[in-house]
């Protein structure tokens, strides 16, 4: 299975086969549009006018991207080492409960308290994470089961823990807000996009991007990890311990997938609710896919979906179709970028067809 | 104790069944070679579709409407699942991933069609099943009162359903490819079966499986559609590995889950379980199928070949 999913990315052109989900992927919301009566090209321009439209829009279309990207490159740093993070909506939630805790009770000068916070959302994130690493070093055990499972304990226990002890004023099912000044907001950023959720999460996710590439491309340990991805019986018999590298790969994207719960819960939003398992988890999957795992690849997918998340809001309030839109687009790029290899065998007999086979030729 | 535990014998039950017939559809699949971690989302489909076409029928047809639903829901569940035995079978594509998006589809997608007709995204069934006593056999001691009072009868469906699937796959020679197919497909098609038919009509099975669970969840316990069968298709898988890909033992996990679940769900009514936090039970079924899997992996029952394209 692992080493089937690296050939995959290799057959074509990557970039192609991406361009090629995404248009069928729209295609698809078009059609859906069109199948409740509605005008797609409305559909559209209001759904990427909601995301874009002023510098208000575009701040929180970044906000919205910060979640999308952190989560996206947890869920690429897994696949870098042949595993599929499925669990990113648990390590957020533990993640954002752990800064929520922080924001709530601890008090600091704003610089120190922002290291805590940050440490906090990481730390949770790669607690929650390195466990099912551990059960895959150690015990075998599948890791897309055991993460599953892990989202539904983090689940319940943020279900319980949050009316417990950080129950808010007015409602049973959401946690107290925090201080603006205990959050990723910052003034300045406010106020130079216009009042929108901006902040300063969308630093913490270009640092992690640089990082993660950094990591991948430039480091002993980014080698060992990839090279347990390619192939782990070949980076066994190298010398690279293998298990090592498969709970350290699980930890950075437990960390990662915990700075987007710190992303979401302490600068998106300012408050947890309880009984929703976020759906950011899900969608990092498709941002991770469409961005070929690599960390830029990443930042643009994640881009392109937080225009899609924040704008169905407007594209809601102007037309006659749900906001669901697009989520259900962003399933279908999954769903189109999984199969891609058709995409693979499309493109190369186009481009057989113009470029002649040199051998032919003779 | 004893009155708490025949009265919420009939809970559990209820509950276990739809976990019952994704976990069996599961079996079908993984047993023939592909990975399906897409049972969450199918149940879904199963589920919207059987309350789609109920609201549709029941002004006219009145209770007859139920069955009617429950096919439909398998109907469309089957229909839908070939989307996963496409990219997993024709196309080679990693089937965790088609999976994955198959549940991200469905969840989207039915709660935009429910949208287009409700507004809220939920759609609401005049009335579902209205349990009932089995006559004569409800008064047999102890069980009477554990299994034969108050029932659906789309319990007793499933556990035909289950009953067939066990002969099916055990004591048939149609059972006998299928789980070859899962061990070493390349050995059973040199003997002349065709593999790739045989993984559809196992993807098949467990799409129309999945998506009969949904239908009953409907048209039982909940009443009304409403997005999301809340991780049970992805608990029906823990209850497959826990179960050891046997439909015998997938019966006992998912009666185990069904049970645990439903003590969890009364726990804060009954004093004798009060004093213990309900987080408690809540996530005893998840820890408990993580140490299952820590107990069970070194020596898997898992097919060979599932999840390996052929």
């Amino acid at each position: 299975m692992i080493n089937r999913r690296r050939k995959v990315r290799q057959e074509g052109n990557t970039f192609l086969m991406a361009v090629s989900a995404v248009v069928l992927g729209l295609v698809a919301g078009a059609l859906l549009m069109a199948l409740i009566g509605s005008n797609p090209f409305s559909g559209f321009y209001y759904l990427f006018r909601g995301g874009l439209m002023n510098i208000e829009r575009v701040g929180n279309t970044m906000a919205t991207a910060t979640t999308l990207m952190l989560v996206g490159l947890s869920v690429a740093f897994a696949f870098k080492t042949g595993l599929f993070n499925i669990g990113a909506s648990g390590q957020m939630l533990i993640g954002g409960l752990c800064a929520t805790i922080v924001a709530h009770k601890v008090f600091l000068p704003r610089p120190l308290f922002l290291i805590v916070l940050i440490a906090s959302g990481l730390i949770g994130g790669a607690i929650w994470g390195v466990i099912p690493g551990l059960l895959k070093a150690r015990f075998n055990v599948h890791e897309v089961v055991a993460t599953i499972m892990m989202n539904w304990i983090a689940y319940w226990s943020v279900y319980y823990f949050v009316p417990a002890y950080l129950k808010g004023p007015s409602l049973e099912t959401e946690s107290a807000s925090i201080l603006v000044t205990q959050s990723l907001r910052a003034p300045w950023l406010t106020k130079l996009f216009h009042g929108s959720y901006m902040n300063l999460g969308f630093f913490i996710a270009i640092a992690c991007v640089i990082l993660v590439k950094f990591i991948l491309d430039k480091t002993t340990l980014g080698f060992g990890l990839k090279a347990v991805g390619f192939n782990r019986y070949c980076a066994e018999y190298a010398g690279i311990r293998v298990n090592r590298n498969v709970i350290i790969s699980m930890m950075i994207a437990g960390a990662l997938a915990g700075l987007a719960g710190l992303s979401f819960y302490t600068g998106y939003s300012r408050n947890m609710q309880i009984g929703v398992l976020p759906a950011q988890g899900f969608d990092g999957i498709a941002v991770a896919l469409l961005g070929a795992s690599n960390p830029l690849g990443v930042f643009f997918s994640a881009l392109f979906f937080g225009v899609l998340q924040s704008g169905k809001g407007f594209m809601n309030a102007m037309t006659a179709v749900p906001p669901e839109i697009a989520d259900t687009i962003i399933a279908t790029i999954i769903y189109f970028t999984a199969t891609s290899v058709l995409f693979g065998r499309m493109w190369d007999s186009i481009f057989k067809r113009f470029k002649k086979n040199p051998k032919e030729e003779q | 104790m004893w009155n708490t535990l025949s009265s919420i014998f009939p809970y559990a039950i209820g509950y276990t069944m739809p976990m019952l017939m994704a976990a069996l559809g599961g079996l079908y699949s993984e047993r023939s070679g592909v990975t399906n971690l897409g049972l969450e989302g199918l149940m879904v489909i199963g589920y919207f579709f059987s309350a789609m076409t109920i609201k549709l029928t029941e002004a006219t047809l009145g209770a007859n409407a139920l069955p009617i639903g429950l096919i439909a829901g398998m109907v469309a569940g089957a229909i839908f699942s070939l989307l996963h035995a496409f990219a997993s079978i024709n196309l080679k594509a990693d089937q965790v991933i088609s999976g994955t998006a198959i549940n991200m589809i469905a969840g989207a997608l039915t709660v935009y069609l429910a949208r287009t007709i409700s507004g809220s995204g939920n759609v609401r069934i005049m009335m579902g099943i209205i349990r009932k006593n089995i006559p004569v056999l409800h008064r047999l001691p102890i069980i009477g009162q554990l299994f034969f009072t108050q029932t659906y009868w789309t319990t007793w469906i499933c556990l035909l359903i289950w009953g067939v699937s066990y002969f099916l796959l055990s004591k048939t020679s149609f059972g006998l490819r299928l789980r070859a197919c899962g061990e070493h497909p390349s050995a059973v098609a040199s003997a002349g079966v065709n593999v790739h038919l045989m993984r559809y009509i196992g993807v098949i099975l467990s799409g129309a499986l999945a998506g009969f669970g949904g239908a009953v969840i409907l048209i039982t316990y909940s009443g009304e559609f409403n997005g999301t069968v809340a991780g049970l298709g992805f608990l029906s898988i823990a209850a497959l590995i826990f179960g050891q890909w046997k439909a015998l033992g997938i019966l006992g996990a998912t009666f185990f889950f069904g049970i645990a679940t439903t003590i969890a769900n009364v726990s804060q009514v009954i004093p004798s379980l009060k004093i213990i936090p309900p987080v408690y039970f809540k996530i005893f079924p998840y820890v408990a199928t993580l140490l299952a899997l820590v107990a069970f992996s070194k020596r898997s029952a898992a097919p060979l070949a599932s999840g390996q394209p052929y």
